[in-house]
């Protein structure tokens, strides 16, 4: 009788103790790991969340470092002043139209790379290390190395291309200017992308691709009815990235034009309220206006990435 | 494969190869140039008869303090700040993939966030912060920036590795009678050294790459780095620039790039796909 009422009541304490034990496991667990991400949230709020904060509080005011005793609460005028002016919308033209024609273009070429380089058998290494070079290089460096390319007194693009007339000033008018830019740009990020477009397809299943093969089903069709779809992740991951990074479309502008022919992004605009102006009042409402577009662009592509998914399952 | 397919990867591999290095072949061909080869315009890829200049515009750039000076800023700012942010970003990667806590996706969703981050909004209030603190123009003026592009990067790429640790291991060897120093040290440090390394390197070309903060937190050859340097290597005008100069520092600022490409493909191109693809 004893015995059989004791060894519950053992089990239960047994019980209660390995729970305490674990619970006081998981608590310490639970302290060790909030302590080892302390330093870098600490980090990463100190050197963005707290200047963006600052932006936002500096946006407000019309402060201008020339005139620093002069700082002047006016509100949501720096804003309205931004939005309304015919610049600010000229430059996030500008920079949307850069960013959607080179993450098209990237998109393209990124993804004939990915296909050459999925199915090379020889010479793998040195393609590989080839294709991290312009990844690797400074865009300013490339900034100057199409820069040059391009100029009418001493660039091979003139003298290659065989329907530019010798001569021809590339930076000289709007339009040729844009395409230099943007071919800097490409050639600078295309491997990138490519890349991860590689990681993508490494994904995608033989022997799905071999059945499709064995239907009769042509390259073209297992392209776009196999490939493709198998990739939509992938595919998405390198379009956010590339799209919010051309976004930031800084360098290559400053190094090739400098704004020159209306050929300045929006983040060269607000770089130019900020450093070269001392204009931090209206600088920070770009900023925050900048800082807001890039959010919309995340928000979009997720959304229309996910639009498809959907649409997909459907039809699967 | 048939012929025909084969015939098309052989000229679409022909084609990668020029794309990555027919710029790289041009801006060392053009720092073999004289200046007054290119400015009597003398177009054309390869330095012509008698406008070659050997290799006196290498001479010319490392004879520039400047120049030199800039070097030493971008190597010694990358450095630190890779070091800063791939130790921190170790410790966080390993809680992620090691450890249950609160706030774990919060770290994560953070960094992308960050990592999205148009670094020129930073710009206006940094460059206002850290003139009242006096650091604008040193090395901690940008080395601190810095660590808003680094962190998030060396955090995904870092924790993307960690995940494919198998962290049994280390209480197999705890079994065996390791303690769980010896374990962490003879099991887990070993598997986690080359995905530690690999974050190091990619962190180390972005912040060699930066040009954003580094022309707008600098004001003298103190502390500006090597983009920024020869973006200011001329006056103010875009379209008069010593072109050949221009080229030799291009070549000279690319080089530390090259030999860690060329050492190292295999990881960066494994820390590229990993951080983005299986985060």
């Amino acid at each position: 009788m004893t015995h059989t009422t004791v060894a519950p009541d053992d089990k239960r304490d047994v019980r209660r103790a390995n729970k305490v034990a674990a619970s006081d496991r998981s608590k310490a667990e639970n302290r060790l790991g909030m302590r080892l991400v302390a330093p870098a949230i600490f980090l990463m709020l100190l050197v963005t969340a707290f200047p963006m904060l600052r932006a936002l509080y500096l946006s407000v005011f019309n402060y201008s470092l020339t005139a620093p005793d002069d700082r002047e609460f006016v509100g949501l005028s720096n804003y309205w002043t931004a939005l309304t002016d015919s610049l600010f919308w000229e430059t996030t033209l500008n920079t949307v139209f850069i960013m959607v024609v080179t993450v098209a273009v990237e998109l393209v070429i990124g993804f004939a790379f990915a296909m050459v380089m999925h199915r090379v058998i020889f010479a793998r290494g040195i393609i590989r290390t080839s294709i991290l070079i312009p990844y690797g290089i400074i865009t300013v460096v490339s900034g100057f190395a199409w820069q040059f390319a391009f100029s009418n007194n001493n660039g091979f693009v003139n003298e290659w291309l065989p329907f530019v007339e010798d001569g021809f000033n590339w930076f000289g008018q709007y339009g040729s200017a844009m395409a230099a830019i943007m071919v800097s740009e490409i050639w600078k990020t295309t491997p990138f992308m490519s890349l991860l477009l590689l990681a993508g397809l490494a994904q995608v299943s033989e022997d799905m691709l071999e059945a499709a093969k064995v239907d009769g089903a042509t390259w073209w069709q297992r392209l776009w009815k196999v490939i493709l779809p198998n990739m939509r992740s992938a595919i998405m991951v390198a379009v956010l990235f590339r799209a919010l990074d051309a976004y930031r479309i800084f360098d290559n502008i400053y190094v090739m034009t400098a704004g020159a022919q209306g050929t300045e992004s929006i983040s060269f605009l607000t770089y130019r309220q900020v450093i070269e102006q001392f204009q931090l009042g209206i600088g920070s409402a770009l900023s925050v206006l900048l800082f807001l577009s890039v959010l919309l662009i995340a928000f979009l592509i997720v959304k229309i990435f996910r639009v498809d998914l959907a649409a997909a399952r459907q039809e699967g | 494969m048939s012929t025909k397919n084969k015939i098309g990867i052989v000229i679409g591999a022909a084609l990668i190869l020029v794309w990555c290095l027919l710029p790289v072949a041009w801006i060392i061909s053009l720092s073999f140039k004289s200046q007054e080869a290119i400015t009597n315009g003398s177009p054309g890829f390869f330095p012509s008869e008698g406008g070659g200049a050997g290799w006196q515009n290498y001479r010319d750039v490392l004879a520039d303090d400047q120049f030199l000076r800039s070097i030493l800023n971008s190597i010694g700012i990358s450095l630190i700040a890779t070091f800063l942010s791939v130790v921190i970003a170790t410790l966080a990667a390993y809680a992620i993939a090691r450890l249950e806590f609160t706030g774990k996706k919060l770290v994560l969703t953070l960094a992308l966030v960050i990592a999205m981050f148009p670094v020129v909004s930073l710009v206006g209030p940094l460059f206002d912060m850290w003139r009242t603190l006096g650091i604008y123009d040193t090395w901690p003026g940008l080395i601190i920036p810095y660590m808003s592009f680094t962190l998030p990067l060396a955090i995904w790429t870092l924790s993307a590795f960690f995940r494919e640790i198998p962290w049994e291991m280390e209480q197999a060897a705890q079994v065996d009678g390791a303690t769980s120093w010896q374990a962490f040290r003879k099991v887990i440090v070993p598997l986690a050294a080359p995905g530690v390394f690999t974050a190091a390197i990619l962190t180390f070309f972005f912040a060699w790459n930066d040009f954003v903060f580094g022309i707008s937190l600098t004001s003298t050859e103190q502390a500006r780095p090597i983009p920024a340097a020869l973006s200011f290597f001329v006056g103010s005008d875009p379209f008069n620039r010593p072109a050949s100069l221009l080229a030799a520092g291009a070549v000279v600022s690319t080089i530390p790039i090259i030999v860690i490409v060329l050492l190292f493909q295999r990881k960066i191109v494994a820390g590229l796909t990993s951080g983005a693809v299986k985060g």
